[in-house]
């Protein structure tokens, strides 16, 4: 018996400590978070008895994985955003696991937060959690990922078409308007792969003088894009420069191309990995283009608050990509 | 003295829990809401019916780290069939059915065997995990009919069709180990297998009848897990067999068998659930949470050692 008081009395000290912990780490984020002592018993009041001198909206911000450096990026730039604005800003983090990521955002909805910001781990797994928001007349904004359903009143991500067509600006202007190209495709069917390839071949196909000689899929694999060049280098005799969907089949086709001994071939990935952009400065890689998840999550804050204010907002807002060169 | 043990072993968790839910009930007042209760405890539901099925398994003194794949590998096989356009109950049937078998293969080996059940079930982890990633070809399985949907988002005069089925599976669970001859066997076991085996009970069947009961526990918590989720994750599951553990040994169940209640384990996993709303009601960071599991986790296993002391 008197174990188990003290595992109970155990359990309250982690608890509290925990909480404290969390609130302490908060104010490091957070500055401005005079509400944020949440430990209080009084804190649920405090948040109704501010509303005269500064109403603090709340925002939840369910995050697929924190175990990832883009998305910790994007936490930081939603925190930045959260912070200039003077907004909480609760972050759960669901590890990657769907399961966990609606029981997060069931939770948030339970918190009453003024608004959902949601990257989700997967589109349609998620899309039970957004009904329930739907229900709770909390407004939804999805981030990087999108839902496969419920009310979503904006999706913000990174413009896929227009970065393809950033990498074929790119090559076009190294090879002086005039080559034979590569394409090394993702995944079919999916989204990434088909907006990269969209802004790519528009580029391209307005250019009579360059021409797509070989275009296979690789599924964003380094393995796959490796053998897959392997083979179009065994076929093409001339080639001038390679576009992959993904930095993973890049670096898989310089390997290929560099095994072959075949030189002054221009290869441009996406996503700027750290491995990609290594190869970047290391000169081997041409370019790659980058996301901004740090101006992906402040945009998403932004918007939020935009949102909260009664404006209408347009129901995708594209992120700008950068292309990162030598 | 003695006969007053259990007394404390089934009022401790249940202390531990209330004493938690008021302690987050002060720090945070939107805690104890209906709302949030019922959100909290259809959450708990998928680790809880689990947790169920691992009572059986380590109250004969096994274990079962196989039940999270072998939810993965029933969700992603269910969702198949339903994508099919294949009848709903003939689906959900298929996949109790096939959580059966794969909890009688872990069963099969672990008595028939003479395996150690943590090495087979970790080698049957890999196994459906495997197969899962295999089905899925890592993708997850989508398109599943509305009607499906309703069994993890459904209510029934209000109260969560989740919950509700829980509430009816812990029932059932609840007779058979305290009402009948197979659940007095069940204890018979872990207390001292030799001796069980010699007072004439068949320990072989027992043990794979509850490798069983693990299985279609899993299976029914894949089901549950596969509609409230609209789709089948082939990553689904992942260490929900330490959840489903903790769940067990947080409701003062043995780890080394023949003592334990099905009611402490549903306290168990109550106060893990509790502990995952409320660490996220009171916004405490990701990463401190999990520091919070493992620590109530360690308390719950220096339990369990108080009472192999005794």
């Amino acid at each position: 018996m008197k174990r188990w008081v003290v595992a109970v009395l155990a359990v309250v000290l982690v608890l509290g400590l925990a909480a404290c912990g969390g609130n302490q780490s908060q104010g490091r984020n957070n500055a401005n978070d005079h509400t944020g002592a949440s430990n209080s018993p009084a804190s649920s009041e405090d948040n109704q008895s501010t509303v005269g001198q500064n109403e603090e909206k709340v925002l939840g911000f369910s995050i697929s994985t924190l175990n990832n450096p883009f998305f910790v990026d994007l936490r930081d730039g939603a925190q930045k955003a959260a912070d200039k604005l003077e907004y909480k800003l609760v972050v759960l983090d669901a590890q990657d696991d769907s399961a966990k990521q609606v029981g997060d955002v069931e939770d948030l909805i339970q918190q009453k937060v003024d608004l959902l910001i949601i990257n989700p781990t997967d589109s349609a797994a998620i899309v039970t959690a957004i009904e329930a928001a739907n229900q709770a007349n909390i407004p939804v904004i999805t981030v990087d990922r999108g839902a496969d359903g419920g009310e979503v009143i904006t999706h913000i991500a990174s413009d896929n078409v227009a970065g393809g067509k950033m990498a074929a600006e790119y090559i076009k202007e190294k090879l002086n308007g005039k080559g034979k190209l590569v394409e090394l495709e993702g995944i079919p069917g999916t989204s990434a792969a088909r907006d990269r390839g969209a802004g790519f071949n528009e580029v391209i196909k307005a250019d009579p003088e360059l021409t797509v000689v070989a275009k296979q899929p690789a599924d964003f694999d380094r393995a796959k894009g490796m053998s897959v060049m392997e083979n179009i280098l065994q076929a093409q005799s001339e080639i001038d420069a390679v576009f992959a969907h993904n930095d993973e089949m890049a670096l898989g086709a310089l390997e290929a191309i560099e095994a072959a001994g075949r030189k002054g071939i221009i290869v441009v990935g996406f996503d700027a990995t750290p491995d990609a952009v290594q190869a970047v400065e290391e000169g081997r890689l041409a370019a790659t283009v980058a996301q901004q998840p740090v101006l992906m999550g402040e945009m998403a804050v932004e918007y939020a608050a935009t949102i909260l204010k009664g404006e209408k907002v347009e129901s995708y807002i594209p992120v700008e990509l950068k292309l990162v060169t030598q | 003295m003695t006969w007053k043990w259990p007394s404390f072993q089934r009022t401790g968790p249940l202390l531990g829990l209330l004493l938690i839910a008021v302690i987050l009930t002060i720090l945070e007042p939107k805690f104890l809401t209906v709302s949030n209760l019922f959100n909290l405890i259809r959450q708990v539901s998928i680790n809880a019916i689990i947790a169920f099925g691992m009572t059986f398994v380590i109250l004969t003194g096994g274990i079962d780290l196989s039940v999270g794949s072998i939810l993965a590998f029933v969700g992603a096989i269910v969702a198949g069939l339903l994508a099919a356009d294949v009848n709903l109950f003939v689906a959900i049937i298929i996949g109790l059915v096939l959580g059966a078998l794969s909890g009688l293969l872990n069963g099969i080996l672990v008595a028939k065997g003479r395996l150690a059940p943590f090495i087979v079930t970790l080698a049957t982890m890999t196994i459906f995990r495997g197969l899962t990633l295999a089905y899925t070809e890592g993708r997850p399985i989508t398109g599943l009919p509305a009607h499906f949907r309703l069994i993890g988002t459904g209510e029934i005069a209000g109260v969560p069709l989740p919950i509700v089925l829980t509430a009816f599976f812990f029932l059932l669970l609840y007779l058979v180990l305290n009402h009948t001859i197979f659940g007095r066997r069940v204890y018979a076991i872990g207390g001292n297998e030799e001796a069980a085996r010699l007072s004439g009970i068949n320990t072989d069947r027992i043990k794979m009848l509850v490798y069983m009961i693990s299985g279609v526990s899993a299976a029914i918590s894949a089901i549950i897990l596969t509609a409230r989720l609209n789709s089948a994750q082939p990553t689904a599951g992942l260490t929900f067999e330490l959840d489903a553990i903790a769940a067990v040994v947080l409701g003062g169940t043995s780890l080394s068998g023949g003592y334990g209640t099905l009611g402490g384990t549903l306290v168990g996993a109550l106060m893990i659930g509790v502990l995952n709303n409320g660490l996220n009601m009171l916004n405490v960071p990701s990463f401190y949470q999990q520091v919070v599991k493992g620590l109530v986790i360690l308390i719950a296993v220096l339990l369990d050692r108080r009472k192999s002391n005794k």
